[in-house]
C-alpha cells in the first residue's frame, strides 16, 4: 500500500506492535477458560491477568471489571438493565438523563427504550460542545432512574463535566454511567476518583484488536445480563470469553498506563501545530467545539464555501485519512448529530473535517499534511460557485 | 471511498472537465442556471455558449461551478461532456437517468441530492431563450420549483401523484427525499397534496 497519513484515530486505532506480540504469544492459547484441564487453566489465568491490568487501568477492582464485546454492547448493558426493571415494575415510571452528542449505542439505545415507555430527556447543548453540571440539577426528578453522559465527545473531543455531574446523581440517588470510549488510552482515568457508577470503554479506540470492550461496575451495582449462557463473567455475560482479543485489550492497557503522559506532550504538539497551521493557511476556516476542554488529540475543523465529503476524498486521494461530519458521507444523509446539537450553521456542518491523531503519527506527517491540505481547499473553493 | 462510486465518477471527481476558472465576466455566457442552495449541502451553476447553426440552437461549449459532495462535482462534470456540441432541443431532455448512466451507476442515497446538474443545465437554457428573445421556445412546462434543496418541481410531484399513487407526504418524501434538508418547503408540499388529493375523487388522504 501506498503511504498513508492515518488521522482517524477516533475511528479505530491499528493494534499497537507490543499487542500484536501479545496475540501472537497468545495465539495457540486455545484452552477454554471455564474447563478444568491444563489448557482452560491457562487460558483463565490470561483472562485475570488481563482483568487486573484493566483495572489497575482505571484504579478499579478486578472484579468490577466486566469484558464484552465492545463499547456498544457496554452502553447497551448498562441501558438496558431498566428495560428489565420496567418489566418487572411495568406502573413505576423511569427516565434516562443524557446528551445529544452521544454516541449512537446510547442514543439510539435510549429510542429503542422509549417504545416500552423509558423515556429519555437530553441536556442542552451549547456552541462549544459541552453540557453543564448545573443544567442536570434541574432535570433530575424522581423519575429519572440513570444519568449516562459521555467522557469526551468523539467528534470534537470535547471533555464533559463527568466529576461533578457523577457528584450531583448521587446526591439525588441516582446512578451515573459514562461513555469513556474517546477517553481510554488518551486521559488516566480514575473511576474511584471520577465517582462512576458503571463506565464504558472499547479495546479498538486504544490499540488493541475490535470485538472487545469492558464495563466497569461499581462493587455492590448489578445489571441485568444481556446475553444469557454460561457462568462466564461471574454470570454477569454468558459466552465463552474471547481469549485473544482480552489478553490484548489487558496489554493495551498496560502500555497506556505506561505511556499516557509521554504521548499526550507529543500528541498535543502536533495536533497543536497542525491546527495553528490549517487556520493560519486556510482562511474562512474555525475550529468546531470548546478549544481549552478538549483532548489532545481531536481537531475538528470547517471551511467556508465548500462541502466535507468532497474534502474528504481528496484528501484520501492525496493519502490522507480523516473523517467528516457532512451530511453527503452518512448513511442517512443527516448532518453530524453533534454539531447539529451544537447548533452550528448548515454549511458549517456540511464542510467539517475530524482529524484525530494517534500515538503512531509523526511531525513529517504533519508536515505533509499542512502542505497539501490548503491545496485541497482551494481546489474545491475554485469549483465552488460561492467564491468570486 | 466508502461510497461505491464508479471510476468514472472518481475520474471525473478527481479530474473536473469544464470547471469555469475565469470569471463569469469573462467567459460571458449566453446562459445561466442555477439550483440547490448552501444550505441543503448541495449548490450548482451551470453556464452555457449558445451557436445557432442551420436554424439549430446548439450548446458549444458549457461550463459550471458546484458546491457538493464529490458525486455532485462528477456527475455534473460527465454532464458538461455530453452536452458539449448538443443541440438545445435535445439537451433539455437530459435527465439524471441519463447521467447516471453515463457514470455507469450511483450510490442510490445520492441519486436525488447529487444529481442536480440537468435541472442547473435547463435553468441555464431558460435564461438563454429569456435573454435572446426566445421565450416563445421554451416548449415545457415552467418549474415550480416546491423543495429548493432537493430540486423537486410540482410536475415531479404531479406525476408521482397521478402515475405512481403517491397520496401521503410520506410516501413524496420516500420517494424524493423533499423536505430532508433544511425542512423549509414540507408545509407547501403537504398543501400541494392536499391539493391534489381533494381535486380528485378518491377521498381524502389524512395527513399523519
Amino acid at each position: 500500500m501506498e503511504k498513508r497519513i492515518y488521522l482517524d484515530n477516533n475511528a479505530t486505532t491499528q493494534i499497537a506492535p507490543e499487542v500484536k506480540e501479545a496475540i501472537e504469544e497468545a495465539i495457540d492459547l486455545f484452552g477454554n477458560p471455564s474447563s478444568h484441564g491444563k489448557h482452560g487453566q491457562i487460558a483463565r489465568k490470561k483472562v485475570e491477568e488481563a482483568r487486573k491490568k484493566v483495572a489497575e487501568f482505571l484504579n478499579a477492582e478486578p472484579e468490577e471489571i466486566l469484558f464484552t464485546g465492545g463499547g456498544s454492547e457496554s452502553d447497551n448493558t448498562v441501558l438496558k438493565d431498566l428495560l428489565f426493571k420496567k418489566i418487572e415494575n411495568p406502573n413505576k415510571e423511569i427516565s434516562i438523563i443524557t446528551s445529544p452528542v452521544e454516541h449512537p449505542a446510547i442514543l439510539e439505545t435510549c429510542r429503542d427504550l422509549e417504545k416500552f415507555g423509558i423515556k429519555t430527556k437530553y441536556l442542552p447543548m451549547y456552541e462549544n460542545g459541552i453540557v453543564k453540571a448545573e443544567d442536570l440539577k434541574t432535570m433530575i426528578n424522581p423519575e429519572t432512574a440513570l444519568v449516562s453522559v459521555m467522557y469526551a465527545n468523539n467528534e470534537t473531543g470535547t471533555i464533559m463535566p463527568i466529576k461533578e455531574m457523577a457528584k450531583i446523581a448521587h446526591e439525588n440517588g441516582i446512578l451515573f454511567h459514562t461513555d469513556a470510549v474517546q477517553v481510554a488510552g488518551k486521559l488516566k482515568i480514575d473511576v474511584k476518583d471520577l465517582d462512576v457508577d458503571f463506565l464504558s470503554l472499547s479495546g479498538h479506540k486504544m490499540y488493541a484488536p475490535k470485538g472487545v470492550g469492558v464495563l466497569y461496575i461499581k462493587k455492590g451495582h448489578k445489571l441485568s445480563r444481556l446475553i444469557s449462557g454460561g457462568h462466564q463473567e461471574n454470570g454477569r455475560r454468558a459466552g465463552t470469553e474471547n481469549t485473544l482479543g482480552i489478553i490484548a485489550l489487558g496489554k493495551a492497557a498496560e502500555i497506556a498506563m505506561r505511556d499516557i503522559s509521554s504521548e499526550e506532550e507529543k500528541i498535543r504538539k502536533m495536533r497543536d501545530r497542525l491546527e495553528k497551521g490549517l487556520l493560519e493557511k486556510i482562511p474562512y476556516s474555525y475550529i468546531n467545539g470548546d478549544r481549552e476542554n478538549r483532548v489532545y488529540n481531536t481537531l475538528n475543523i470547517s471551511f467556508d464555501l465548500i462541502e466535507g465529503e468532497a474534502i474528504l476524498y481528496l484528501l484520501d486521494h492525496l493519502g490522507i485519512e480523516v473523517s467528516t461530519g457532512s451530511a453527503c458521507s452518512s448513511g442517512d444523509l443527516n448532518p453530524s448529530h453533534v454539531l447539529n446539537a451544537m447548533k452550528l450553521p448548515t454549511e458549517r456542518m456540511h464542510s467539517s473535517i475530524r482529524i484525530s491523531f494517534g500515538k503512531f503519527n509523526t511531525e513529517e506527517e504533519v508536515d505533509y499534511v499542512l502542505e497539501n491540505f490548503p491545496k485541497v481547499i482551494s481546489t474545491l473553493r475554485e469549483m465552488s460557485p460561492f467564491s468570486k | 471511498m466508502a461510497w461505491d462510486y464508479t471510476e468514472k465518477l472518481k475520474d471525473h471527481f478527481f479530474n473536473p472537465r469544464n470547471v469555469l476558472k475565469e470569471s463569469e465576466e469573462s467567459y460571458n455566457a449566453d446562459g445561466v442556471g442555477e439550483v440547490g442552495n448552501i444550505k441543503c449541502g448541495d449548490m450548482m451553476r451551470f453556464y452555457i455558449k449558445v451557436e445557432e447553426k442551420d436554424g439549430k440552437d446548439i450548446i458549444k461549449d458549457c461550463k459550471w461551478k458546484t458546491y457538493g459532495c464529490a458525486s455532485a462535482i462528477g456527475s455534473t462534470s460527465v454532464l458538461s461532456e455530453m452536452v458539449t456540441g448538443m443541440p438545445i432541443e435535445e439537451a433539455v431532455k437530459v435527465t439524471p437517468k441519463d447521467i447516471v448512466a453515463v457514470l455507469g451507476g450511483i450510490p442510490e442515497q445520492k441519486f436525488h441530492c447529487s444529481v442536480l446538474g440537468d435541472k442547473a443545465l435547463r435553468a441555464a437554457i431558460e435564461n438563454y431563450y429569456e435573454t435572446h428573445g426566445k421565450a416563445d421556445k421554451i416548449f415545457w412546462k415552467r418549474r415550480e420549483i416546491i423543495c429548493s434543496c432537493l430540486d423537486v418541481d410540482r410536475a415531479e410531484i404531479e406525476s408521482l401523484f397521478y402515475n405512481d399513487n403517491v397520496k401521503t407526504f410520506e410516501e413524496l418524501q420516500d420517494k424524493t427525499k423533499l423536505g430532508t434538508s433544511c425542512g423549509a418547503c414540507i408545509e407547501k408540499a403537504k398543501a400541494l397534496l392536499k391539493e391534489l388529493n381533494e381535486s380528485t375523487s378518491c377521498s381524502i388522504v389524512e395527513e399523519k
